[in-house]
């Protein structure tokens, strides 16, 4: 039975039941569970959502103190780019060895840190303690004040060991941690018309095209959090004058300390497709109230959809009707692509997230069609059953997603932390129309068989869809 | 990237810079998805099995599937047992492998976790359905490497599954040690061309390399199933591949069942490849047929027409002992020399085998076994090559020392061939030999000024 080859021979877990919903069953959904033990979850832990959010402060130092698994795996695996120093590409790993774990780790992690620091001249240094440093009793948090105290360069502890939870809870570590360095910076020169970028980690470089849209209306962006993120602007981002959040998920508590500590006022963001991003730059010139910052906002936005309009036609014609599926990390982004891929004529049939939390899947429920099948944690079997009942074109998710899309002879787009091309604002939109009509339309599932039996089943009436792709028939 | 590495070394005492090795677990899990049917599970914390998973992901680009036991704050103070057993009981339910292999994960090998005893308690209070087995290897992440999870794992096979009857079958077993499911694949197509039984574990071909057949197969075809590690008990001999990963199953089968074993080193190049087509004739008590003797000769004549590009070639390279072992041996027989040759696995005794086979072209040749890429690349800096071998990793070293770079090992994240061509064999040797040409002509070609390329090489 464990080869997908009927949708209905597979189960749900049943502790997992009422972590599965479809609009318009009327049912109860449960999400913020901790992951069954025995099911194949496709979450990771808190230190891995630690390590995503602080990763990108490329001047910082990034040292995982723990065994040399946790560091490895997450070693240079995010497309977050940095126009400067590229030091947090490194493996920095005390390698915990039997004598440390019983006897503590304390003396190395000194050791390594003052070598480390002696020798790169970090502008501040992470400390993530992964599960075992907790449990062997290490006081990372004294260890770290006395290296600060001997070099002068802030070592922050980031208590996010894996058993804490859900990526989540390593998202809130993090947020302490950079938190530490916030309101330590000079704040001379902030514009009156300035914003933080929170939640934004320039994968591919989007930052870059994002920051440009806001300094061309004249708001400045004082930093990036942490998208090719500075520790010293992180110091001083406690005077931006707004803060726009994108991806909730990772930086709510960041925003909330902001604006408890400063009074910097938030709105949540996204900038994926043209209406959220034209909206994401409106809604700052919106806030400071200068009329002439919303004149040339509007202008900016007119002047990008009249350019990028056009081209998403053309991608529109060919994907018009297509049904996806996403799986993706945090609930603000399935939002998004729900939005964006409607807006590319396509239909969103199956939306799950590794992290959402009940607010979230309330708004899922409510931006979604009927029909639509809503999951928490997912696992591969489930989401291959979905994928074939739902007789999806499209999966868009991460790594451990992409081999079971195309065993499937399902499109995929990445639009995790691996994806190569920027997907955001009114560019990136383009880029991701272009990535979806080319691996749905790819020549080579005219060789996969299900779309091949798909083909015999349903043949595509010409002329309806001119540029539609051969094999991808739907 | 690089640029902030120096050529002036550094001691130092504590710390690891760029790793050339990475946690055992992940190896057991390998070895696990080399079996028939069979659902690795990581007891511990869900980041360290959602982690080997994706990186087992991103070298195969096949889907791997593995469940966890879901540590929370509670079972890292009160133990794993509660979460193994409702483990257990999900996925037989759920997921209906025929057979479970527990690995554990730094946190609960400090948190001491009695796994034996949890799986003796979880068939008495009938978790495990009839005829289906769970079996368990500590893999404590602070000791050895990924190699070591894997043979912890290889013998754990043997340990749980392995019986004799009493009566010695005509098959020959052979633990391939760590390499590509294509390397077991061309493994076993020696076997069959020398004509010799045999039962292969693990085999992960077919299993991380499979078609695409438009379906989600849980557990896809390919792997050595239970019958098989049970029947492993009664074969005449045991060929162990790679002493790292293979002796300690070897040897369990020796200790358990009396199946006498034979250790070689992994079949890359030509002397290792002959020792190992040697063994398997002795094995089967046939002749060597012509067909491969003609592989042989090809892959001898492809040297020979190369070797005034590869003689006295400066080779840097890192990876796992076994691979290195074998590989270095071949560039030893092809005329280069290995400057430099590093694993991040500890072993000392490793260390004196590789001298001593780099004595031949190279007796002053860096050896280090324990250490990382930072050191490899600063050594570089102070002793210049002309080409770079090893994973994924050390592309950013050969990308900043402006030098060819040949990718072999495990994790290659950014390159597919693995995936489809083997190492091993006399063809695998033609495909290293035309991947290290390859990337010197590439880069004269590239990088030579006008009037010194040439057309033909
Ligand atoms: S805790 Fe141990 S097993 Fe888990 S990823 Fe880290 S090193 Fe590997
Ligand atoms: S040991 Fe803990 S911190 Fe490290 S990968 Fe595993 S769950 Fe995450």
């Amino acid at each position: 039975m464990n080869s997908v080859n009927t949708p209905s021979s597979i189960r749900v877990l049943d502790e997992r039941s009422d972590q599965v919903w479809t609009k318009g069953s009327g049912k109860e959904f449960v999400c913020d569970k901790k992951s069954a033990a025995g099911s194949v979850t496709q979450r990771a832990c808190a230190f891995c959502g630690s390590r995503v959010v602080l990763y990108p402060i490329a001047d910082a130092l990034h040292i995982v103190h723990g065994p040399i698994g946790c560091a490895v795996y997450n070693w240079d695996i995010r497309g977050s780019l940095s126009s400067g120093s590229q030091l947090n590409r490194n493996s920095f790993s005390t390698d915990l060895a039997e004598k440390e774990v019983i006897f503590g780790g304390e003396k190395k992690l000194k050791a390594s840190l003052l070598e480390l620091i002696n020798f790169y001249q970090p502008k501040a240094a992470f400390v993530y303690s992964t599960c075992i440093v907790g449990l062997i009793g290490d006081d990372v948090g004294a260890v770290c004040k006395q290296v600060t105290k001997e070099t002068g360069i802030d070592c922050i502890p980031v208590d996010s060991p894996g058993f804490k939870g859900t990526k989540k809870s390593g998202y809130q570590a993090a947020c302490e941690a950079a938190y530490k360095l916030v309101g330590t910076g000079d704040t001379n020169g902030i514009s009156k018309y300035s914003i933080n970028l929170l939640g934004e980690f320039n994968i591919a470089g989007e930052a870059w095209m994002i920051r440009k849209y806001y300094e061309k209306i004249g708001i400045q962006v004082v930093s990036t959090i942490t998208g090719d993120g500075r520790v010293d602007d992180l110091r001083r981002c406690h005077g931006a004058k707004l803060n726009l959040v994108q991806c909730s998920g990772s930086m709510t508590h960041l925003s909330k300390l902001l604006k408890d500590d400063y009074g910097i006022p938030m709105e949540r963001v996204s900038f994926f497709g043209f209406e959220d991003t034209a909206r994401a730059i409106y809604a700052a010139a919106e806030h400071f109230g200068d009329p002439e910052l919303m004149r040339r906002a509007e202008e900016l936005v007119r002047d990008e959809i009249s350019k990028y309009a056009p081209k998403l036609k053309e991608y529109k014609k060919r994907l018009k009707g297509k049904k996806a599926a996403l799986y993706v990390g945090g609930a603000f982004k399935a939002f998004s692509l729900v939005l964006a891929l409607r807006s590319l004529g396509m239909q969103t049939v199956l939306a799950g997230t590794q992290t959402g939390s009940a607010e979230d899947y309330e708004q899922l429920k409510e931006i979604c069609d009927p029909g639509t099948v809503i999951v928490d944690d997912s696992n591969p079997l489930e989401l291959a059953k979905f994928v074939l009942e739902k007789d999806v074109d499209l999966f868009i998710g991460g790594v451990k997603e992409r081999p079971i899309a195309f065993k499937l002879g399902v499109a995929f787009c990445d639009h995790n932390h691996e994806r190569k091309i920027p997907l955001a604002g009114f560019e990136g939109m383009v880029h991701f129309a272009e990535e979806v009509a080319n691996s749905a339309c790819s020549p080579i599932w005219k060789y996969a068989p299900r779309r091949q039996a798909k083909a015999l089943r349903l043949p595509e009436p010409e002329p309806t869809a001119p540029l539609a792709c051969e094999g991808g028939a739907a | 990237m690089l640029e902030g590495t120096t050529a002036e070394i550094r001691e130092r005492k504590a710390l690891r810079i760029n790793p050339a090795k990475t946690c055992q677990p992940i190896g057991a899990m390998y070895a696990a998805l080399g079996i028939n049917k069979c659902m690795p599970h990581s007891h511990g914390s869900q980041g360290c099995c959602a982690y080997h998973r994706s990186q087992l992901t991103r070298h195969h680009k096949d889907p791997v599937v593995a469940t966890t036991s879901s540590f929370t704050e509670g079972a890292s103070v009160f133990g794993g047992m509660a979460n193994l057993k409702t483990a257990l009981s999900n996925i037989f339910n759920i997921y209906e492998p025929d057979i479970v292999a527990v690995h554990t994960t730094c946190l609960s090998e400090v948190i001491g976790d009695d796994i034996p005893m949890i799986i003796k308690k979880s068939a008495e209070d009938g978790i495990i359905p009839e005829g289906k087995v769970v079996i368990h290897t500590n893999t404590p992440s602070f000791a050895g490497s990924h190699v070591t999870g894997f043979s912890n794992q290889c013998a754990a096979f043997v340990k749980y599954l392995a019986e004799s009857s009493g009566e010695t079958k005509n098959v020959l077993n052979i633990f391939p040690g760590w390499v590509e499911p294509a390397d077991m694949r061309e493994m076993k197509r020696l076997a069959e061309m020398v004509g010799v039984e045999y039962i292969m574990a693990p085999d992960t071909s077919d299993v991380l390399d499979s078609p695409h057949d438009g379906k989600y197969h849980m557990y896809p075809d390919g792997g050595t199933t239970v019958a098989q590690l049970k029947a492993m008990g009664d074969s005449f001999l045991t060929l162990a591949l790679g002493p790292l990963a293979s002796t300690a199953a070897a040897t369990e089968l020796e200790k358990k069942c009396k199946v006498p074993n034979k250790v070689l080193e992994l079949p890359i190049g030509v002397k290792a490849t002959d020792e190992f087509v040697n063994a398997l004739r002795l094995a089967g008590d046939t002749a060597v047929p012509a067909d491969l003797e003609k592989e042989r000769g090809r892959l001898v004549d492809m040297i020979s027409d190369m070797s005034q590009y590869l003689h006295n070639l400066k080779i840097a390279i890192f990876g796992d002992p076994d691979h290195l072992t074998s590989m270095v041996s071949f560039l030893v027989e092809m005329g280069a020399k290995p400057m430099i040759v590093i694993t991040g696995t500890p072993g000392k005794k490793w260390e004196a085998k590789m001298k001593e086979i780099c004595s031949e072209t190279n007796p002053e040749a860096e050896i280090l076994a324990f250490s990382d890429i930072h050191y490899m690349h600063q050594w570089i800096k102070n002793n210049p090559v002309d080409l770079i071998m090893g994973n994924t990793y050390g592309k950013y070293v050969a990308r900043t020392e402006k030098l060819p770079y040949v990718r072999f090992g495990f994790p290659i994240l950014d390159r597919v061939g693995h995936r489809a061509f083997p190492s091993v064999g006399y063809t695998g040797g033609m495909r290293i030999l035309e991947k290290i040409t390859d990337a010197l002509f590439d880069q004269r070609d590239r990088e030579d000024p006008d009037h010194e390329v040439e057309l033909v090489l």
